[in-house]
This record gives C-alpha cells, sequence and structure tokens, in this order.
C-alpha cells in the first residue's frame, strides 16, 4: 500500500455520496483516525507506492514526500485513463505532500486528486521545495472539477484546515492554477482561512518560471491554448466512449440492410450491412480524430459544420473508391450517412475543448440537430429504397 | 487562441461598470484575455471569446460581473434535454 514509512493522509471514501463532511470533523484537523480506519472499497486502485518517497517531519506531523520521477506504471497508469481504463477512479488521496525538501517558507501548491494531474504537477515540480495540497475533486481534473465546484472555495478551506497547514508554514499563500478559478473565490478562501489565494499559471510547467518572477505570471502562462497534441491525445477516449452506441447503430444497420425485393435476405443484411457498417466507423473516425486535428484549420466555427465537411470529403472519397459497386441510391445514403454521423460526433468534442461556450454549444446544437436527423433519415431512406431498384 | 474562435454574439457575460472597482481579479483569472483593466475600471475587450467559464464573476469582489456558467459541452446539454436536469458532464480527462 504505502512504503510504510507513514501513510499518506487519507480521506473518507471519495466515492462514496455524502463523504464530504462525513465522519472528519473539518475543524478538529484530524486527518487519521476516524477517516483512515475505513477500507478503501474495492474499486480504488492504490497508487502510492509509485510516487512516495518517506516523509517530512512539522509541527503539525509527519507529511509524505512525493518524488519527482515518472515510472513505467505512471506512463501505463496514463496510457490506459486516456483510453477510458478505469478512469474515475485513478485517484490519489488528498491531503498535503511535500516535494523536496520544503520548510516554513516553501510555496504551497494546490491541485486535483486526479493522479494524471498529480503527476504532472510532481514531475513539472522537479527541483523544487513545496508543498502540495491534493483537494478531493473525486479524480477529476482541476478544470473539469472546478466547473462542478468540487475544485471550490470549500474544499480548500477544509483541506487547509484539515492539513493544519498554518502550522505547517510560516507564510499565508496558496498558490492556485488559475483554471481553478471558475471553482475558488479567491476572497472568500481568505474570509475562511486566512490564506490568501494567488493564481498561478494554466500550465503547471510554467510554474517555476512564475515562482522565480516572484509570483508573475506572464500574459501567455495566463491563456489556455490548445495545440495538436493536446487534441490528439483526447481522441482515443471520444472513440471509447462512442462503442457502446455504435455497437447497437451497427447492429441496427445490419438489420436495416437485409430488407430488400425478398422482405429479407440474410445475405443482404451481411453484405450491404457489412458497407453501412463501414461508413458508420468512417464516420466516427472523421468526427471523433479527423476533425480535433484538423480543428484549426477546419473552415467555419461550428464543430458540426467541421465535422460534417470532414466527414463529407471522407465519405466523397470512399464512394469514388467503390462507385463500381455502388448504386447511386446508396452512394448518396452512404455519403449522407457519413457526413451526419461526423457531423454529430465531432459536435461531441465540443466537451473537450478549452473554448467553446455553453451558449454557443446550445445555440449551435439547435440548429445542427435537426439537420444531422434529417440527414440520417434521408441515409435510411435511400439505402431501403435502393435494395429495391437493383 | 488563434484559430480557435467558435461561435459569436451569444455569451451571457455582463459587467457592471459602477460596480467595478478595477482590483484587476477578472484579468487575472481569464484564460481568453477578455478583459483589461485601465485607468482603476474593467472593460470587456473581447466578448466573444468568452466561454462562460465563471471565474470572473465567481473572484469579482464586489459582483460586478455576471455570467451564466456552465459546460461547453454537447454530450451534457444534450442529457440535460434528455433528463429535464442541469447540464452535467462526466469530463475526466
Amino acid at each position: 500500500m504505502t512504503d510504510g514509512k507513514g501513510d499518506p493522509p487519507v480521506a473518507p471514501d471519495p466515492s462514496s455520496p455524502g463523504a464530504a463532511g462525513g465522519c472528519c470533523d473539518p475543524t478538529s484537523g484530524k486527518t487519521v483516525p476516524c477517516c483512515g480506519g475505513g477500507s478503501p472499497s474495492k474499486a480504488e486502485i492504490r497508487y502510492e507506492d509509485t510516487f512516495l518517497d518517506g516523509q517530512v517531519d512539522t509541527p503539525a506531523g509527519p507529511v509524505p514526500r512525493v518524488h519527482s520521477r515518472i515510472g513505467s506504471r505512471d506512463l501505463l497508469g496514463r496510457w490506459k485513463v486516456r483510453w477510458g481504463i478505469g478512469r474515475d477512479r485513478y485517484r490519489v488521496a488528498p491531503g498535503l505532500y511535500a516535494l523536496g525538501a520544503p520548510d516554513g517558507n516553501a510555496p504551497v501548491l494546490v491541485t486535483a486528486n486526479y493522479k494524471l494531474t498529480f503527476d504532472v504537477v510532481r514531475r513539472d515540480g522537479t527541483g523544487l521545495d513545496a508543498w502540495i495540497l491534493v483537494l478531493d475533486t473525486r479524480g477529476i481534473n482541476v478544470w473539469c472539477a472546478a466547473g462542478e465546484g468540487t475544485f471550490g472555495t470549500e474544499e480548500v478551506i477544509r483541506r487547509v484546515t484539515e492539513a493544519r497547514l498554518a502550522e505547517v508554514v510560516s507564510h499565508r499563500r496558496l498558490i492556485l492554477p488559475q483554471l481553478g478559478a471558475p471553482g475558488v473565490a479567491a476572497h472568500e478562501v481568505r474570509k475562511g482561512c486566512g490564506f490568501s489565494v494567488v493564481y498561478g499559471p494554466v500550465r503547471s510547467r510554467d510554474i517555476r518560471s512564475f515562482l522565480d518572477a516572484g509570483m508573475k505570471a506572464s500574459p501567455a502562462m495566463r491563456r489556455v491554448d490548445f495545440p495538436t497534441i493536446d487534441r490528439l491525445v483526447l481522441t482515443p477516449i471520444e472513440i471509447t466512449g462512442l462503442l457502446r452506441p455504435a455497437g447497437w447503430a451497427a447492429a441496427g444497420l445490419f438489420l436495416l440492410s437485409g430488407f430488400g425485393p425478398g422482405i429479407f435476405s440474410l445475405g443482404a443484411a451481411w453484405e450491404r450491412g457489412f458497407a453501412a457498417v463501414a461508413a458508420l466507423a468512417a464516420g466516427i473516425l472523421a468526427g471523433a480524430v479527423v476533425t480535433p486535428v484538423l480543428l484549426p484549420w477546419l473552415p467555419g466555427r461550428a464543430f458540426s459544420v467541421k465535422g460534417a465537411l470532414a466527414g463529407g470529403v471522407l465519405a466523397a472519397c470512399a464512394v469514388m473508391w467503390q462507385r463500381g459497386s455502388l448504386e447511386a441510391p446508396a452512394a448518396l445514403a452512404l455519403l449522407l450517412a457519413m457526413t451526419a454521423v461526423s457531423s454529430f460526433v465531432a459536435m461531441n468534442f465540443t466537451g473537450a475543448t478549452p473554448f467553446t461556450s455553453p451558449s454557443g454549444v446550445e445555440k449551435e446544437m439547435r440548429r445542427a440537430l435537426p439537420v444531422q436527423a434529417g440527414l440520417t433519415v434521408l441515409a435510411g431512406l435511400l439505402w431501403v429504397g435502393g435494395a429495391f431498384i437493383r | 487562441m488563434d484559430g480557435f474562435r467558435y461561435i459569436g454574439g451569444v455569451a451571457t457575460l455582463r459587467l457592471d461598470d459602477a460596480a467595478c472597482i478595477g482590483c484587476g481579479m477578472c484579468e487575472e483569472v481569464c484564460p481568453h484575455g477578455v478583459f483589461a483593466v485601465e485607468e482603476r475600471k474593467a472593460r470587456i475587450l473581447d466578448r466573444d471569446a468568452c466561454m462562460e467559464c465563471g471565474a470572473c464573476a465567481m473572484n469579482c469582489l464586489t459582483g460586478a460581473i455576471s455570467v451564466t456558467p456552465g459546460v461547453g459541452c454537447a454530450a451534457a446539454i444534450l442529457n440535460g434535454w434528455l433528463s429535464g436536469s442541469k447540464s452535467s458532464c462526466g469530463c475526466g480527462g
């Protein structure tokens, strides 16, 4: 479980509803007895041994120390969550950790308990002597947790109090990631626990420059960006999230493809169904991978438009390639269906981007959904109708 | 965010000029450079760059900023419509 030199501050099982404010009295400052007593649920996997490195003694008791190395288990874990495997259980125990050899003057960096986030912070903190205060965000990253309020004012106050941070450090400053700001009111935190909030850079890789500059962030550090690599790493989860609905849609397509002059033909279901499912897969690929990667270069602002273009072009190429074996209605059906699927799937990527406003997404959806649905119905009619005129 | 402009003219962001004390928190927390503080007053430079995250309103000392925050996520909005409840998104990446 741990290296045996000291258990990390263990929180109540974060997966159980109502755990917040449960057995732990946030005002007592005691973290261990009641909260540490409960065994973690079966679903909870412990990763502490991959990053713990002894402990640091403080006036408030021993604090677990973490190292900055990213090992093979961290890399494997990161790869798995990118594909959606065990993502909601990829957590570290909330509480205070030491990085390097921090003293009472060392900065306090606040972060989320999503292990992917925590790993990035300790990696980017290589060579720093700092305290890391991990909030219980239920294993969600800073940005999304701030939106949901779990990376929030109350949780900051609760963790500061519980870790007895006022006894550990002599200053009264917390450095929060800027993207935590939607959940945290800096002035309320100061009122609640006496610590003032300094918003650090958006990206943890800038934390050293930020500290070196006397806790000043350059304008570039304050802006989010969304480079190709960031978009690319988010595409696997787009696909895995669609596997189940795509499976149902594929089953439906095989069924639909069997209808024809002979009422139902298993041979046609297989043969034409295969073509239809291939078009579905290509549409998903166009919307979930091609569109995100080409996002800034695809024309239009609405993701549904970008996706429709990517899907439409891909479909046109596919139809040209298979033109010998496709009747006109079937070819048109595949073209329309791929465009609609790609458009719908691309629209979903709005949830992964750091620049789409909910008002904008809603406006786009009200316009795009009826068109996508219309195209799909038309494609279905053409597909089945095409079977009769072969 | 050059090359990343989303649908304009929809953001719910509002700034009450009279209530603003020019503390600069909005400028600091905004990840899209929507605000600039000049002569002790904040100004909205680029409303269409706003993604309605709510960071500015949350950290505004005088409540001069209002915005309807939410998740800009199609799946969440669709779920909200279908279930008739508030949009929520299980985004963990």
